[in-house]
């Protein structure tokens, strides 16, 4: 069996099956735990309205915008690349298409109704570029932020590392840069599934749990009257 | 006539003309990717290069390598200059048969010992001590052995003979391996395909003629002139995949506009082989030209990477009975995580 071989087979299988089980360990973990009792008078009964935090909290609230904005910007752009790189790239709608086909019977793109449009490589390439530099972009500004520095581990930096690595060794494979084509794409797909078995068990995990986050967040402050 | 005609004498006999030879040794520099200004240079080496003595044997294969090296287009040159090496010993080429081509085998090794080339096309059985394939009660493992001895080099031609092709495909029931797995000490050079172009093989006969050495392999034995470059890479149909146009089936508009097979399964990006420059039949054309995705028959076990008609992304990804277990086991590993959290919230607040 060669590296390709071993990447698109057994190693591609175990990694969805530990990520499928880390995500659902992590979520079922969390969502039955039970929250802290409230023992104060609600100051506002309707906390549901509260959820607006989930919005809210996806643009920097005005007085912090000069500190936030770098933050702020570089992620947007990091996570809109590799968010259109992931999703509207050809090689990997085909790939969802069959998993989706095994799971649920159908191909994914038939469930909407209208076609699932893809971009052209060169764009997908470009836009995994600025992602990549937004990257690098966001790692610097940690490293040279006092605080940043300070409050960061050894989860967000191998974190960063299994996000950065499929989208660099991506490109090398649609580059054809450095090895033979079958290795370039066995190494961005073992990088893949690198990042789907750390996926639950680092701080990636925000991908699922976020809005909840916010959600709940939301709520808890509503209920105290504060101002979202 | 001398007892060792050259090449350049017996070119001159068959009435191929020095313009048509240097020709041919420009568009052999130029396949193997050699500079320029080598073609004098192999021009005067291949004109004074001797008829060498070729072995060619022919174990688990389907005569489809001979097939391709035959009925390129007749006469070529590069066929005549094949004529022009002493093909000594070819099943289906030769007009000797039984005990006497047997014979003619033996003697050509005793002869040019050390110095023949021997050519295999098919993989070699064996299991059950090779029993599974045979020439006159002697196992093709024993005889590629016994002729391997005195061979100054190895060619396995064909897939089959470079990387076991599909007679080792899964379930493998003779055993079967490559070439290479077999012979030690003497170089190996794979010239594979499911058949090799012709001009490959004559390309690299060509190679070993003029320099007397084996040219630049890949890691994988291939010859790097010919299998440097992907099919995808060089095809012509590669602009359509860069733009994601894609044709959906065989017979929709995609497909008459001769945009890019990958979601039908071609193998292009993963395959090494010079179909889409040298192309097949004097250049007319290749599979992806005529409408149908590359195989990959140029590369390793690629009768068993999945179907021809899954696109490459498609892997081995598990089932839904996996991907069930993995969901109901991570479910009761977070519900018992859970209830052992609230037990000590609970505790805790019985504490306090």
């Amino acid at each position: 069996m060669d590296l390709l071989a071993f990447a698109k087979g057994p190693a591609l299988a175990w990694s969805i099956a530990v990520f499928v089980f880390g995500v659902v360990w992590r979520l079922v973990g969390i969502f039955l735990l039970r929250g802290k009792k409230d023992l104060s008078e609600p100051r506002n009964n309707a906390s549901w309205k509260g959820l607006r935090l989930i919005v809210l909290r996806s643009w920097p609230r005005r007085e912090f915008f000069g500190e936030t904005a770098f933050t702020e910007v570089a992620g947007y752009v990091f996570h809109i690349g590799f968010l259109v790189a992931l999703f509207f790239y050809l090689p990997h709608l085909l790939f969802f298409a069959d998993i989706s086909r095994g799971l649920i019977g159908v191909d994914f793109k038939t469930i909407f109704g209208v076609g699932w449009p893809y971009l052209p490589g060169g764009v997908i390439f470009f836009l995994s570029a600025i992602s990549v530099a937004a990257l690098l972009a966001v790692l610097v500004h940690r490293l040279i932020n006092p605080v940043k520095r300070l409050i960061s581990n050894f989860d967000d930096y191998f974190s960063w590392f299994v996000t950065i690595t499929p989208i660099v060794t991506g490109m090398l494979a649609y580059a054809h840069l450095g090895a033979p084509y079958q290795t370039l794409l066995a190494i961005h797909i073992l990088s893949v599934e690198l990042l789907l078995i750390w996926f639950p068990f680092g701080k990636l995990m925000h991908a699922f749990t976020i809005f909840a986050v916010r959600g709940a967040t939301g709520m808890a402050f509503e209920r105290k009257g504060a101002t979202l | 006539m001398t007892p060792h005609p050259t090449l350049g004498d017996l070119l001159t006999q068959r009435g191929i003309s020095r313009r048509a030879f240097l020709k041919f040794c420009a568009a052999v520099t130029s396949l193997m990717a050699l500079p320029p200004d080598m073609a004098p240079a192999i021009a005067q080496a291949l004109a004074k290069a001797t008829r060498p003595s070729v072995i060619w044997l022919s174990f688990q294969e389907c005569t489809g390598c001979t097939e391709s090296l035959t009925r390129s287009v007749s006469p070529t040159l590069e066929a005549l200059i094949l004529d022009m090496i002493s093909l000594d010993y070819h099943h289906t080429l030769q007009a000797a048969s039984g005990t006497a081509a047997e014979e003619a085998r033996e003697h050509a090794m005793k002869e040019a010992s050390g110095k023949y080339l021997l050519l295999v096309d098919g993989s070699i059985p064996t299991k059950d001590g090779g029993v599974y394939g045979t020439w006159a009660g002697e196992s093709f493992h024993d005889i590629l052995s016994d002729a391997v001895k005195g061979a100054a080099a190895v060619v396995a031609i064909g897939t089959c003979a470079a990387f076991g092709g599909i007679p080792k495909a899964n379930p493998n029931p003779t055993g079967a391996v490559a070439v290479s797995d077999l012979v030690k000490g003497k170089p190996v050079i794979n010239v594979p395909g499911c058949p090799p172009i012709a001009v490959v093989m004559t390309g690299v006969l060509a190679h070993y003629l003029a320099f007397g050495t084996i040219p630049e392999l890949d890691p994988l034995g291939r010859p790097k002139a010919f299998y440097g470059e992907t099919i995808h890479d060089r095809c012509y149909r590669r602009p359509f995949y860069d733009q994601g146009k894609f044709a959906k089936t065989f017979d929709d508009e995609g497909a008459r506009n001769g945009w890019c097979l990958y979601e039908l399964g071609c193998k292009g990006p993963t395959t090494y082989n010079s179909c889409a420059t040298i192309k097949w039949n004097a250049g007319t054309s290749f599979p992806i030209q005529s409408g149908h995705g590359c195989l990959g028959c140029s590369e390793p076990d690629f009768w068993d990477k999945g179907s021809f008609y899954q696109a490459l992304p498609t892997g081995d990804w598990g089932s839904a009975k996996t991907i069930g277990i993995a969901a109901a086991a991570g479910a009761a590993i977070g519900a018992a995580a859970a209830y052992s959290a609230r037990k000590r919230q609970e505790r805790s607040m019985k504490g306090g």
